[in-house]
């Protein structure tokens, strides 16, 4: 075998965007994304998430399921850093859209490999045409 | 008449078109994605506003907290109902129309 041959492992890393753009609890969507993003976390890809349009509402505070007789999968969110999926994109415009301010959101962080662990936050808002840039940058583009 | 109205405004016309045909002193529950249309600060908001309190506004409230949103986010007039409170709304009003 020659040694051109040998691909780095690296090269078969590939970017994927999960794509989310419904409310939490009215469709099954947000639960299926975060379902696949936990699944496909096993692979060992370059992940990232944009929550934009009604997929800022899957990251509000304080949801409290307990009224409604649903699972409350918030909190799972919270645990993508522990999967290394640790960028979150979120459109600045869809939550000015809805009234909503970053603090409106949980506070999602990820442990920092390369910075002695640092806690940082996962939550990045962007403008919407930073988010097409994100976009047009993936190898594959999953949406919910 | 009352209304009950469950999409996001922001997704459906469904909430717009229920605005469009109520009729005065009707009344509109907000309930399951619909509740979104209920919060301040929205590009909803106006919309609502213009309507001059010629409709009864409710939001559920076990949808709501499932949500996060809190009742300090809601838009003036916009009262907040249990569920015996949407069974009571039912039972006030001869027609319930539900917006899908």
């Amino acid at each position: 075998m020659s040694a051109d041959a040998q691909v780095p492992e690296s090269d078969d890393r590939k970017k994927f965007l999960y794509v989310n753009r419904r409310a939490p609890y009215g469709t099954i969507y947000a639960l299926e994304s975060l379902e696949v993003v936990l699944i496909g976390a096993a692979f060992d890809q370059d992940v990232s998430i944009a929550f934009f349009d009604d997929g800022v509402y899957q990251i509000l505070k304080n949801q409290d399921t307990s009224g409604i007789g649903m699972k409350n999968f918030s909190p799972t969110y919270r645990a993508l850093g522990d999967y290394e999926v640790t960028k979150l994109y979120v459109e600045k415009e869809s939550l000015d859209e809805r009234g909503l301010s970053p603090d409106d959101l949980m506070e999602i962080t990820y442990e920092d490999e390369d910075d002695d662990w640092e806690e940082k936050p996962s939550i990045r808002v962007v403008e919407r045409a930073k988010l097409s840039e994100i976009m047009a940058e993936q190898d594959v583009i999953l949406s919910f | 008449m009352l209304h009950t109205v469950n999409k996001s405004p922001f997704e459906k016309t469904t909430f717009e078109s229920c605005l469009n045909h109520a009729r005065p002193g009707d009344a509109v529950l907000l309930i399951e994605d619909g509740i979104y249309a209920a919060m301040k600060g929205t590009a909803m908001a106006d919309r609502i506003a213009g309507m001059n309190g010629e409709l009864s506004l409710y939001a559920l409230g076990p949808d709501l907290a499932a949500r996060g949103v809190d009742e300090g986010a809601l838009l003036e007039g916009i009262s907040v109902v249990d569920y015996g409170g949407f069974v009571d709304l039912v039972a006030e009003h001869d027609v319930t129309q539900t917006w899908l």
